[in-house]
């Protein structure tokens, strides 16, 4: 009973922020702010949903699994990653940030 | 900072230990079998890989290194609090900025854990590090070096320099003597 709710608060709490994270990438003027819904609110709402799937199988007859730690771990190793690989490209094609963004002059031209 | 393991056989320790809970966590099993054979390939794989790589600082206090990540885990969550909130607010209102933090870290494994828990924390995101080593003249030395972030909304630059270098990057310099 009690982990049915605790199930169902994780995947809630997961599901939120995977959605604010998605309505970031509509929502926000430029590319490099869009980055930040994805490296960071998919990260915790993904997160939550595996921790909820290793609490819900502990309580089925399958037993405990532990190979969610292993996938939250891949996920908070590569996340920043594939950020910094997706900014950087984005920098050397010089897109243009928002109009207003400060501190402009700080990219170095490679 | 020592970049030499203290035994030969056991050139990255941590990474060792790493691989060992791996291969538990992948086989979802301790038995005896997945024990002796995650142990060899503890103890293995690191001694094949290790001429590939370039030496890098190793970990001195591992302590300190639990507990630094266990701030960062509670700084992920808060930043996804934060930048929830940012998010689904009026995005008019948001002050977005490219900042340099000058680095008091020289070597390339600390930059990077810096860097990776810079973009998992609150509303910035690691963009570069300057200088790039190939826009460096030949034997030209490396000296300082800084992170390019990009930051969602900035209220105060000094402010959020110290921040960072007092939060993330002191605890590393500890951590790895450097």
């Amino acid at each position: 009973m009690i982990s049915e709710w605790v199930v169902s608060i994780l995947l809630l709490f997961g599901g939120t922020f995977i959605l604010i994270g998605s309505l970031g990438l509509l929502k926000l003027p430029d590319f490099f702010m869009r980055l930040h819904g994805p490296t960071k609110a998919t990260t915790l709402g993904m997160a939550s949903m595996l921790i909820a799937a290793m609490v819900y199988f502990a309580n089925s007859k399958t037993g405990l699994s532990v190979k969610e730690i292993l996938i939250t771990i891949f996920l908070l190793i590569t996340a920043p990653i594939s950020g910094y690989m997706l900014i950087k490209s984005a920098i050397h094609h010089k897109l243009k940030p928002k109009e207003g963004t400060k501190g402009l002059d700080n990219i170095e031209d490679d | 900072m020592r970049l030499q393991a203290r035994f030969r056989w056991l050139p990255t320790p941590f990474r060792s230990l790493f691989l060992f809970i791996v291969w538990l966590l992948l086989n979802n099993s301790v038995s005896v079998g997945h024990i002796v054979l995650a142990t060899f390939f503890a103890i293995f794989i690191p001694i094949l890989s290790f001429s590939f790589r370039d030496p890098q600082p190793l970990i001195l206090k591992p302590g300190l290194a639990l507990k630094q990540f266990v701030i960062v885990l509670y700084d992920i969550i808060v930043a996804n609090l934060q930048v929830a909130l940012l998010i689904v607010g009026p995005s008019k209102k948001l002050r977005p900025a490219f900042i340099k933090v000058p680095l008091d870290l020289t070597h390339d494994m600390p930059i990077t854990i810096l860097a990776s828990s810079v973009s998992l924390t609150p509303g910035t995101v690691s963009a570069e590090v300057y200088p790039i080593p190939e826009s460096l003249a030949e034997g030209e030395e490396m000296t300082q070096r800084y992170l390019l972030i990009h930051v969602l909304d900035l209220d105060d630059e000094a402010e959020l320099i110290k921040h960072i270098k007092k939060r993330y990057e002191a605890p590393l310099k500890e951590i790895f003597q450097c």
